[in-house]
């Protein structure tokens, strides 16, 4: 277990290393940093003392070096736009992300669950037709489209809920959270229905197919045969067995849910870092885009890390085969 | 309408005689229309293709040719007449005063022409390195597919964004991150076709005549992994002109000189909270219809081409 486990760690951290080397080759080496760093007006003698001053005169190597050594020490530039240093600014606005993501991936295993255990035991219902047919429209849908019509729907003609930002919000630890208050939760609700959707249709499917699968089990007819209620054969039988693929894949999906929580954030002005992301790329604010990126990858390649440990403990065949 | 789709080939009859002639492409096309679905998707689709290819004859006004815009007649519900009674507008007009309807039939235009060119790029490049990676086996094998998993591993919008940020913003880069985005898909599919199909006796006999490696990989194993490329290749045509919607959504896609219907979309955005929905709910159906067409088009053709899910 051990080796499995040192192997796979050093595997996350050559992956870090070459996204590390990926992101700045692209953002330092691709546009031209003096023309964003130094002024225009400067002259030829403050230019090159500047480009001395910022290392710009050492070769790429030589300045990779560098900007790793200070991404070590969670120096990643200050932004432009901001003046703070930019790590800070995007730690400032995860919480914000965090939360939307929570909420997304709880409202679709709560949504997605019922509706696939309902799909998978009556497959020929027209409710369950339905409920498929809804799922091929998540998975088609562009997410942006169906936040803006929620936006139309819930609050310009209905005028139920909120359209933009946190709304109220509790400092705990330091941070500031929505879903604890009624104004926050009001606020949070159609962002993470938005950016639930996709997700919602995936956990349907994939409790509809379980579901199936299962239900033509010998255990299920085995129990079934023993006089057991259906009650009792849906849930404790078949939801507990179904329950381990869909819980993995939800988490799994948790990475994507915080990327994906790019295009919802700026829909209703969620302000997490996913926005700040957006507004940085458009002002050309390097300094935050680079910072975002190797958050966001170091943030993926510990779910993935933790995904597959967790599936070496679930099961011992991965683990043999990696020796 | 259903002429596009062509006359059915003759029925396939009880009558064995006559399935001998049949020919593989009239039993693909017979498969294929046993879907009403699949069909009208088809249709749905053609229809909107044309649309998009004859919109500068077709439209009722030429969005972008600023004689003709009034901004007088900004947004305009759908319906209204514009200022000099000679025309209506079915779909209201946006803030510039422009028919939307025409502006959704140029937006497709630029819509479709990024998501299928890019998915066609996407697939010449991923194809080749799949088919590569199949053939030449072990070192460039490994070594390509590695980056075919370290990509998969991370969400679309995700490498979109790094290549935007990296390139910044123009058409141009739109078609290339979605190019980044796609090409691992194709490549995991043909190299799994080609492994598969690489120890069968025709590539054996090829090889055996000695013939150049360039003709074995593409004149001999590339048709035979044909049909599960095709199936992607519609699939990911419908997610190429979900992500440009995205991206120009998100303001880093396509040039607002050149709005695709994701940058329509975008325009109408402030103006949906004062309850003019009209300016971004039409190029949205107008999307949603495309992408939808495509995916009922991909999911027929994946049934058929699929040998496995034949008796």
């Amino acid at each position: 277990m051990s080796v499995y486990l040192l192997r796979r760690l050093i595997q996350a951290v050559g992956v870090v290393l070459a996204m590390s080397l990926i992101v700045f080759i692209g953002v330092f080496a691709i546009g031209d940093p003096v023309e964003i760093l130094i002024s225009p007006d400067a002259d030829q003698m403050e230019r090159e003392r500047a480009i001395k001053a910022l290392g710009l005169d050492l070769p790429l190597w030589q300045q990779y070096a560098i900007f790793l050594g200070k991404a070590l020490q969670g120096d990643l530039g200050r932004s432009f736009v901001f003046n703070e240093p930019a790590l800070t600014l995007i730690l400032q606005r995860m919480p914000a992300t965090l939360e939307l993501a929570f909420a997304a991936t709880f409202g679709a295993i709560l949504i997605g669950l019922p509706l696939g255990l309902y799909a998978g035991l009556r497959p020929n219902s027209v409710g369950s037709k339905a409920i498929m047919a809804g799922s091929i429209l998540g998975f088609s849908l562009p997410t942006f489209w169906v936040g803006l019509m929620l936006i139309m729907v819930f609050a310009v003609q209905l005028g139920w809920l909120p359209s933009t930002g946190r709304g109220e919000t509790v400092t705990i630890l330091g941070m500031r959270w929505s879903f604890l208050t009624a104004d926050g939760i009001s606020h949070l609700i159609m962002p993470a229905l938005n950016l639930a959707l996709f997700k919602i249709s995936l956990v349907i499917r994939l409790t509809r197919a379980g579901v199936r699968e299962t239900m033509l089990m010998d255990y299920v007819k085995f129990a079934r045969a023993k006089g057991l209620s259906p009650f009792r054969v849906t849930f404790v039988h078949v939801f507990k067995n179904i329950l381990i693929p869909v819980v993995t894949v939800t988490g799994l999906e948790f990475g994507s849910t915080i990327a994906f929580s790019v295009v919802t954030e700026s829909i209703f002005a969620w302000p997490g870092m996913g926005k700040l992301i957006i507004d940085s790329i458009n002002v050309l604010d390097r300094p935050v885009i680079v910072a975002y990126l190797m958050i966001v990858v170091l943030m993926f390649i510990t779910i993935n890390l933790i995904v597959d440990l967790t599936y070496s403990v679930l099961d011992p065949r991965v683990r043999l085969e990696g020796k | 309408m259903s002429a596009v789709v062509g006359t059915p080939p003759v029925a396939p009859a009880k009558d064995p005689a006559k399935d001998k002639v049949e020919t593989p492409f009239q039993r693909f096309v017979s498969e294929f229309a046993e879907s009403k679905l699949a069909l009208f998707g088809l249709a749905v689709f053609t229809v909107i293709a044309l649309v998009a290819i004859l919109a500068p004859w077709i439209s009722p006004q030429n969005p972008y040719d600023l004689a003709v815009l009034d901004i007088m007649d900004g947004r305009l519900e759908p319906g209204s007449r514009n200022g000099d009674d000679t025309m209506t507008f079915w779909l209201g007009t946006d803030d510039q005063g422009r028919d939307m309807l025409s502006g959704i039939m140029y937006g497709l235009r630029i819509s479709l022409t990024v998501g299928a060119g890019s998915a066609f790029i996407a697939c010449m490049v991923g194809a080749s390195l799949g088919l590569l990676a199949a053939y030449a086996g072990g070192k460039t094998d490994s070594a390509i597919m590695r980056v075919v998993d370290l990509q998969l591993s991370f969400p679309s919008i995700l490498v979109a964004l790094m290549i935007l940020a990296f390139l910044g913003k123009s058409i141009t880069n739109v078609v290339i991150a979605i190019v980044v985005v796609e090409w691992a898909y194709y490549a995991r599919t043909v190299r799994g076709t080609a492994l598969v199909e690489r120890r069968r006796e025709y590539i054996e006999a090829a090889e055996c005549l000695a013939l150049p490696k360039r003709r074995i990989l593409f004149g001999h194993l590339l048709p035979n992994c044909l049909p599960p490329l095709i199936v992607i290749g519609t699939m990911q045509v419908a997610r190429a002109i979900a992500l440009e919607a995205t991206l120009s959504f998100l303001g880093l896609g396509v040039p607002i000189t050149e709005p695709s219907l994701g940058l329509l979309i975008a325009n109408g955005y402030e103006y949906m909270l004062s309850g003019k929905y009209w300016i971004s709910f039409y190029p949205g159906i107008a999307l949603l219809v495309t992408i939808v067409s495509i995916n009922l088009v991909g999911d027929q053709l994946r049934d058929v081409l699929n040998p496995r899910l034949k008796k």
